[in-house]
């Protein structure tokens, strides 16, 4: 996909125990030609004048004290928050949304499981929201087939609050089938400016054309194509 | 100065850890166990007069998650 002659600049965020960060790269390298910037958790700054800004999945720090909350307080989270806060848009999957929601990013804390097993398998995701930079592209109520990997998905928070989330369309995906407790089946959540998702499913997990749907499908391309087409056109 | 933080979940939030401890406590033939939650003891070994007030922070910014924990702050010889 062509975009502007700076070229589209995301950054990919490494802490300890990032497990995906090289995935999430890949997955950014397709959809927009152009090589993602690796950075390390312990920087103070991000490189300037970025259009993205992605926290991938794994285990930062061993996941200790809460999943994403040692992450959450590193160097480099401090210019992520500066970041999001001038409207810099960020996206968080599975240990990237826990880290979002321990820095306050995003509202509401992920959970250990309900079912208290790690999920690890492609589930369907019913798109919610087809305003945000990130769904613009999709089909509100279409199926998207993207895999989780996680023990501590269970999003919560308390009612007021996902009456809020829903109430302002800042639910993006939810699971077709829930599969982790979530409450209201919540998969993904937005800022309430839109410029800052975090998700449970990994879109950089399906990234391949369908000829290799066992590698995971496509459907998550569509989500990185989708912020391209709207950096392109804003 | 020593200083125990305990950690809990809400009344309210589902523990799924606490409800799957639990069912082991009832496999194990423990009968009478109306419920379990799990938590967290954080222990600190802190500077004498170290004030509550910076307990508290360090509690609200990184101990406890305030969206789904409470936490109480026990100090060597009282509260």
């Amino acid at each position: 996909m062509a975009f502007p002659a700076n070229g589209f600049r995301a950054a990919v965020i490494t802490f300890p125990g990032s497990n995906c960060d090289r995935d999430m790269a890949v997955a950014l390298e397709a959809a927009s030609g152009q090589s993602a910037i690796r950075v390390w958790h312990g920087d103070a700054d991000l490189p300037e004048r970025l259009d993205l800004v992605a926290l991938p999945g794994g285990f930062s720090y061993g996941d200790y004290l809460r999943s994403g909350a040692m992450a959450a307080m590193s160097p480099i989270m401090r210019a992520v928050v500066a970041a999001a806060e001038r409207g810099v848009p960020v996206l968080g999957v599975c240990n990237g949304f826990q880290v979002l929601t321990e820095a306050r990013l995003l509202p509401g804390a992920l959970m250990r499981n309900a079912g208290q097993r790690f999920i690890c398998r492609t589930v369907p995701l019913t798109v919610e929201n087809t305003d945000s930079l990130f769904t613009r592209g999709f089909a509100r109520g279409e199926t998207l087939r993207i895999p989780v990997a996680h023990h501590d998905g269970n999003y919560y928070a308390d009612a007021d609050t996902l009456d809020r989330l829903e109430g302002e369309g800042r639910v993006a995906f939810r699971y077709a089938e829930n599969c982790n407790g979530s409450a209201r089946d919540i998969a993904g959540v937005l800022s309430a400016n839109g410029r800052v998702l975090g998700m449970m499913p990994h879109p950089e997990r399906a990234i391949e054309p369908a000829a290799v749907a066992s590698l995971g499908g496509a459907d998550g391309r569509r989500l990185f194509e989708n912020i391209l087409s709207a950096l392109a056109s804003a | 100065m020593k200083v125990r933080v305990l950690i809990r979940l809400k009344p309210g939030v589902l523990d799924p850890q606490g409800r799957a401890v639990h069912h082991a406590l009832e496999g194990l033939g423990f009968a009478g166990v109306a419920d379990v939650r799990v938590g967290r003891l954080i222990e600190l070994e802190v500077a004498d007069g170290t004030d509550h007030a910076a307990l508290t922070e360090m509690c609200e910014k990184l101990l406890a998650n305030t969206v789904i924990e409470n936490f109480t702050i026990e100090t060597e010889g009282g509260k």
